[in-house]
């Protein structure tokens, strides 16, 4: 069997398993549907109380794309987090499998977890709100998710590191980053409302340029091509990103492994 | 011969098994490639507030051959687990080398990871998922097929006593005897050259521990595996163990057959010739005596 062939099914080994997971935990599936649909209603509603369908639109947008963004972040993020709770991390560490196998076998699953969550929000949204992107440019949307996926990915790995650094606070700073990516990037509002520090550093948040090219698209029709502002950065940040996490995960592995962290469950 | 090892000495070849005259046991003859050498392991941990150093293994060296099963004994705290992981890659050695069929564990660690499976005390798996689906997880983790991988679990958990109705239910519904008897099928589905069975009986009732001893035998009988067994056991030592290595306060302190430790412990110490006065001359307590050393970093 050639080492492809190998790694593609160890690949798929964790999108069946993830799979199978979401199928056991259905009734947390549903409750988890349900909480990310009434928060996208609720903030949606502020767009309608003000009687503004710009500022719907754009609350829309923001809210169904960052619950996108927060899942595929969150698989990747939480995977050390995931399987210490389990009890399979040595488990998994001891498998012959690159970790980047691993990487494209949980973001495959992780993306499209949240393609169908998107989905079932977004036709809610257009059903309760009448909503309807006339002029939209959809594979504007489409281009951006795509790119924001793979930076997203990046970002995640980098974070995924911390749960296997610090075996009982990591998971929470894994959080905690998910939550200032949430502040920084204009999920609910447009970056140039922020204080001008704040905007320095939502320069370095690929939810900012995710979020940014999809409302333009999606809002205002704009095709791709006059939107490279948007698409350099993330094609940048995946590059960088992607590569250096699998890299400093590896390193992350080696200091578990030399102080015995990989065992320990908290 | 049996050796013991307060002192470090001279290595000597093992005399021809007695036991089971067609299986090889003791040390590799020269020019034999051993299943799994140890030289001069060491891993040291820092623990605690203070970072206390610990060494929880300690300049052990052993050579164990193709088919053996190689028993670990010692009290809690006394290193085996550690041992287990260094072998298993899932803790770097501090010093010495230990090697897998010739592949140094730090070197060709993905090479080591095809030759070995581990079954801890604890059953690692995703609770919720069903054998099946756990087991589907492994096979394609190892490169297996699926479709063979399935029927072949289904071959040997019926061997211990699981029906193929059971394999779609969660495993967090199954006793923990037989979530280890899933484990131990899940370790043999991806044929591992040496098998690595870390405490598999700890913790399971009477007739559990048995149907797995029962198993680990026919293993031994059928399967060109080498197996490292941990156990706290002395009678499950005695009755699977070709040999048996005891280790204190991570030092291996003594090596032998089963029937070599009890003759010398009788002849040079007036000591019973049972297993658990090999353990207490050559361990100083009794298997219940735990060790805080390190016992954050296990056995």
């Amino acid at each position: 069997m050639s080492m492809a062939t190998r790694e593609l099914r160890a690949s798929f080994a964790f999108v069946e398993r993830n799979f199978n997971l979401t199928k056991r935990y259905w009734g947390w599936e549903v409750a988890w549907l349900v909480y990310s649909l009434a928060a996208a209603l609720a903030v949606a509603f502020i767009g309608v109380a003000q009687g503004d369908t710009r500022l719907l639109q754009v609350l829309v947008i923001g809210t169904i794309f960052w619950n996108f963004l927060s899942i595929v972040f969150g698989f990747i993020g939480e995977t050390v987090t995931w399987e210490r709770w389990e009890g399979t991390l040595e488990y998994t560490f001891m498998a012959p499998v690159r970790r980047y196998t691993q990487l494209v076998g949980s973001t495959l699953f992780a993306v499209s977890y949240a393609v169908i969550q998107m989905i079932v929000i977004l036709v809610v949204m257009m059903l309760f709100f009448g909503l309807e992107f006339t002029g939209g440019n959809f594979l504007t949307a489409a281009t951006f998710l795509v790119l924001g996926s793979i930076s997203f990915v990046g970002v995640g790995m980098m974070a995924a590191i911390l749960p296997l650094l610090y075996v009982e606070r990591g998971d929470q700073m894994v959080f905690v980053i998910q939550s200032v990516i949430l502040l920084f990037s204009g999920v609910y509002y447009s970056t140039d409302v922020l204080p001008d520090w704040m905007q320095f550093v939502s320069q370095f948040s690929p939810g900012t340029y995710v979020l940014d090219g999809i409302r333009e698209g999606l809002i205002n029709g704009t095709p791709v091509t006059e939107l490279l502002h948007d698409v350099w950065p993330l094609l940048i940040m995946g590059a960088v990103l992607i590569p250096l996490g699998v890299k400093v995960f590896g390193i992350a592995e080696r200091y578990a492994k030399r102080t015995g962290k990989l065992k320990r469950v908290g | 011969m049996i050796e013991v090892m307060n002192e470090p000495k001279t290595r000597t070849p093992m005399p021809a098994p007695t036991r089971e005259p067609v299986r090889r046991v003791g040390p590799p003859p020269p020019g034999e490639q051993p299943a799994m050498l140890i030289e001069h392991a060491t891993k040291r941990f820092v623990v605690g507030r203070k970072k206390r150093p610990v060494v929880a293994v300690n300049d052990v060296s052993m050579s164990i051959r193709r088919g053996e099963i190689y028993g670990v004994l010692g009290a809690n705290g006394s290193g085996k687990s550690t041992l287990i992981r260094l072998i298993s890659t899932l803790l770097t050695i501090d010093s010495g080398r230990i090697e897998v069929l010739g592949h140094d564990v730090e070197r060709h660690e993905m090479a080591v990871k095809q030759l070995i499976n581990r079954v801890s005390v604890d059953a690692a798996f995703f609770k919720k998922l069903s054998p099946h689906e756990n087991l589907a997880y492994a096979a394609r983790l190892y490169g297996l097929d699926a479709g063979p991988a399935r029927t072949e679990a289904i071959r040997i958990l019926a061997r211990l006593g699981i029906a193929e109705k059971r394999l779609n239910r969660p495993l967090e519904q199954m006793s923990r005897g037989m979530q280890q008897k899933v484990a131990i099928a899940r370790a043999l589905l991806t044929s591992p050259t040496v098998l690595l069975l870390d405490e598999p009986t700890t913790g399971l009732d009477p007739r559990s521990k048995l149907d797995v001893q029962a198993f680990i035998e026919e293993v031994r009988d059928t399967h060109d595996a080498t197996i490292v067994l941990t156990t706290h056991d002395l009678a499950e030592a005695e009755r699977l163990c070709d040999r048996i290595a005891l280790i204190n306060d991570g030092r291996l302190v003594a090596e032998g057959t089963p029937d070599e430790l009890k003759a010398l412990v009788a002849s040079q110490h007036g000591g019973e010739p049972t297993m658990d006065s090999v353990f207490m001359t050559f361990t100083g307590r009794s298997l219940d005596d735990d060790h805080d050393d390190d016992e954050n970093h296990d056995e």
